[in-house]
C-alpha cells in the first residue's frame, strides 16, 4: 500500500498548490538554462552558417565579435593569391536601429560577398538568395518584415527577396543580408548636409597649406567625391572569411598569413570561444547564479511543506511506529512525498515551458541534456528537502499517540 | 505442560525523573495473565495504571523489573531483550480511548496497513482485513474513510486493527471513553469474546464500572501498586 499517494490524495489541493508553485520556480530555472543556451546558440549561429575554415582580422585585436577591427576590403584579394585559399569573402556587420512604420526597427546588417556569395548558403523559408548586386537584402523574420516588403536605409530603397528563420546576432536582432557593397554604403551612409560640410573643410584644409595655393586643380579635387581621391583611405571592412581547398594544410595556410604583420588569424573555433569568452560568459555566470538561488529556494519551500505534512500527521507516524512499522516505511512515505512534489513541479514546468517560452523575445532553447539535469537536481534537491521531515518523523516517540 | 502466560511481569518499577523531581509511578508490580482471560484494571488518575499499560505495551521501559510476553523476556529493567517495533507488531495489539485511525486510509487500508507492516503481502492482507471488519461488523464501512465513520464503528475498525496481526497480547487504554453506555458495552463485550474465541490475553484499563461482568480478572492500581480485586465471575 502507497502511504505517499494516499496521504496526498487526502491532501490534493495543498499538494497541488504547492506544486504549482515549485513547478513556477522549476520553470524560471529551466528558462534560465535555456535563455543561457539561447545566448550560446544565438552568438554562435553566424559563425557557425558562415561556413569559414580561417578569420583574418585587424592584426593584434580578437576580430569583430570582441571589438572594432578594420581592414582594407583588398585584403581579400591579397589572402586569395596565398595557396590552398579556395575562397575569400569580405565580412561586413553592424546593427543599425531605424524607423519603420513608425516603430523602431533594430537589425544587424551583414554583408555578403557579392558575386561570389549570394546567400545561397542561407535557409530560406521564403523567396530567393540575392540575384543583384544592389537594391535586395534577405531578412530574418523575426523583424516581421514580409517578403517584397521595401525599406528605406540610407537613401536607397531595398526589397525584401528571401526569408530566413531563427538568423538573429549576439545581442538578439534579426539579421539581415545585402551584398557587401550595399552593407557599406548603409554603414557609411552620410546625409547631403555632412558631405557638403567635409567638402569645404577639405577646401579649407588645401587652401591653408602652400601646395594647394600652388595647384587650384587640387582645390576641385577636395570638393569633388571621395572615391576621387586617391590620398584617402580606401573602403574597410570587419573582417576577411577564408575558405580553404579540400585537402589543403590548414596549419600551413595559416603560418604564412600570420607573417603578414597587419593582420591576425583565427579558426572558426578560435573565433567562436572568444566569442564566448568576451560575451556570454558574464551572462553565464549571471544566469547561473540566479539559477542556484531559484534551485536553494525551490528547495526551502519543499522542505518547509514536507516538514508541515510530517508535523500533520505526526500521531499518525507515531501510531505506525506503535504498530511496528519499519524506519523504511515511515521515511518512504516522505521521501516519496517529496519526490513526487518535486516530480509533479517538473513536469508542470516542463509544460508550461512548452508554451510560454516561445513567447519569450529572446531564443529560449532546452536542450534534452538540460532537462535530464534539471530532473536529476530535482530528485536531489527532494531528496535533501524531505530530510528534514524524516529528522522530525524518526524522533517521534511511539507514545506520542497516547498524548491526545 | 499450561502455555506460557500471554504477558508476566515481576517486580516492575518506573520512576520519572531524579533527585527532587523524582516520582515514582510504579512501585513494585507484578502480575501474570493468562492465554485467553481478560483482565480490567481500574484505578484513579495518577495512580499508574497508564505507566504500566505503556510498559507492557513496550513504549514505556521501565526502571527495573522483567517483563516476559507469550513465555519470552522482553524487557530487563530498562534494557530491550528483542526488536521492540518488531515484536509488537508480531505480537501485540492496541486499542485507545480515540480510535486513532489514519485520517488517509479507509476502514480497510487501515486494518490493511498492520498486515502489511508485518510482511504480509497486499493482496492476503486485503482478504484478511475484510474479514476482521466483517467479524466485528463493520464490514460495510470499509471503503469509507474514518470521517464518515461514527464513533463506535472507528472503534470497531482500530480493534480489527488490534487483532489484525493474530496478537498473543491486546492493550487497550479506557477503549470506551468516548462511546455512550451501550456501545461502550459492546465493545467490551467485544474484548472478552475475543479473548476467549482468539485465545489472547486482554488487559483493558477503564473507569467505567458498569462493565466489571466481562471481566475475568479485576485488578485495582494505586498509588503505583497491583492490588488484585477478584474474580468479576466469581
Amino acid at each position: 500500500m502507497n502511504l505517499a499517494v494516499r496521504d496526498i490524495r487526502h491532501n490534493a489541493g495543498r499538494f497541488a498548490f504547492t506544486s504549482v508553485g515549485i513547478g513556477l520556480l522549476l520553470m524560471i530555472v529551466m528558462g534560465m538554462g535555456g535563455i543561457y543556451r539561447g545566448l550560446i546558440h544565438e552568438a554562435t549561429l553566424l559563425v557557425d552558417r558562415v561556413g569559414a575554415d580561417l578569420w583574418i582580422v585587424q592584426g593584434n585585436t580578437r576580430g569583430p565579435f570582441a571589438e572594432v577591427s578594420r581592414i582594407p576590403a583588398n585584403l581579400e584579394d591579397r589572402v586569395r593569391a596565398v595557396p590552398g585559399v579556395a575562397q575569400t569573402r569580405r565580412f561586413v556587420s553592424h546593427t543599425i536601429q531605424r524607423e519603420h512604420q513608425g516603430k523602431p526597427l533594430r537589425m544587424v546588417v551583414q554583408g555578403l560577398s557579392w558575386p561570389e556569395d549570394g546567400g545561397d548558403w542561407l535557409s530560406l523559408v521564403a523567396g530567393r538568395p540575392l540575384r543583384q548586386a544592389h537594391y535586395e537584402m534577405i531578412a530574418d523574420e523575426s523583424l516581421d518584415l514580409p517578403l517584397g516588403t521595401r525599406i528605406r536605409l540610407g537613401k536607397d530603397f531595398y526589397q525584401i527577396v528571401g526569408l530566413t528563420r531563427g538568423m538573429v546576432g549576439t545581442s538578439g536582432d534579426g539579421l539581415t543580408f545585402f551584398t557587401v557593397s550595399d552593407a557599406m554604403a548603409i554603414q557609411f551612409d552620410q546625409p547631403g548636409e555632412a558631405l557638403r560640410l567635409e567638402r569645404a573643410a577639405r577646401r579649407a584644409r588645401v587652401e591653408a597649406v602652400d601646395t594647394g595655393r600652388l595647384q587650384p586643380l587640387l582645390l576641385d579635387r577636395a570638393v569633388g567625391l571621395t572615391s576621387g581621391i586617391p590620398a584617402l583611405a580606401p573602403p574597410q571592412v570587419s573582417a576577411v572569411m577564408v575558405t580553404l581547398r579540400p585537402g589543403a594544410d590548414v596549419a600551413s595556410v595559416r603560418r604564412t598569413l600570420s607573417n603578414w604583420p597587419d593582420i591576425t588569424v583565427y579558426s572558426t573555433q578560435e573565433q567562436k570561444d572568444l566569442l564566448l569568452s568576451g560575451m556570454v560568459d558574464k551572462a553565464k555566470r549571471q544566469l547561473g547564479l540566479f539559477r542556484a538561488l531559484l534551485i536553494i529556494i525551490s528547495t526551502i519551500i519543499i522542505a518547509l511543506i514536507i516538514y508541515t505534512l510530517t508535523l500533520d500527521k505526526i500521531r499518525d507516524i507515531a501510531l505506525l511506529k506503535l504498530i511496528g512499522a519499519r524506519n523504511s516505511v515511515i521515511g518512504g512515505l516522505i521521501l516519496q512525498q517529496a519526490l513526487l512534489m518535486g516530480s509533479f513541479g517538473y513536469g508542470l514546468a516542463w509544460w508550461i515551458g512548452q508554451y510560454a517560452f516561445p513567447k519569450f523575445p529572446r531564443l529560449v532553447l532546452i536542450e534534452p541534456s538540460d532537462l535530464v539535469s534539471l530532473a536529476i537536481i530535482v530528485v536531489i534537491i527532494s531528496t535533501l528537502a524531505s530530510l528534514l521531515g524524516i529528522w522530525k518523523a524518526m524522533n517521534v516517540e511511539p507514545n506520542t499517540v497516547l498524548s491526545a | 505442560m499450561n502455555p506460557p502466560p500471554a504477558v508476566e511481569v515481576t517486580h516492575l518499577r518506573k520512576v520519572y525523573g531524579s533527585g527532587h523531581t523524582e516520582i515514582v509511578a510504579m512501585r513494585d508490580a507484578s502480575l501474570s495473565i493468562a492465554p485467553g482471560e481478560i483482565v480490567g484494571m481500574f484505578g484513579p488518575s495518577g495512580s499508574g495504571k497508564s505507566t504500566l499499560l505503556t510498559a507492557m505495551a513496550l513504549i514505556n521501559p521501565p526502571t527495573s523489573g522483567q517483563i516476559h510476553i507469550g513465555g519470552k523476556p522482553v524487557m530487563d529493567g530498562p534494557r530491550a531483550l528483542v526488536d521492540l517495533r518488531a515484536f509488537r507488531r508480531q505480537h501485540l495489539g492496541f486499542v485507545f480511548q480515540k480510535a486513532n485511525l489514519i485520517p488517509f486510509l479507509t476502514a480497510l487500508e487501515n486494518v490493511q496497513i498492520a498486515l502489511e507492516v508485518n510482511d504480509v503481502a497486499p493482496k492476503p492482507a486485503c482478504t484478511r482485513a475484510m474479514e476482521l471488519l466483517e467479524y466485528l461488523g463493520v464490514g460495510a464501512r470499509s471503503n469509507n474513510l474514518p470521517v464518515a465513520l461514527s464513533g463506535g464503528e472507528q472503534q470497531r475498525v482500530a480493534v480489527a486493527r488490534a487483532l489484525a496481526n493474530n496478537p498473543s497480547l491486546i492493550l487497550a487504554d479506557e477503549p470506551t471513553a468516548a462511546l455512550d453506555g451501550p456501545l461502550g458495552r459492546q465493545v467490551m463485550e467485544l474484548f472478552a469474546k475475543i479473548a476467549h474465541e482468539k485465545n489472547a490475553g486482554v488487559i483493558v484499563v477503564t473507569h467505567d464500572h458498569r462493565t466489571l461482568d466481562v471481566f475475568d480478572r479485576i485488578l485495582d492500581v494505586e498509588d503505583g501498586m497491583i492490588q488484585v480485586r477478584s474474580s468479576s465471575h466469581g
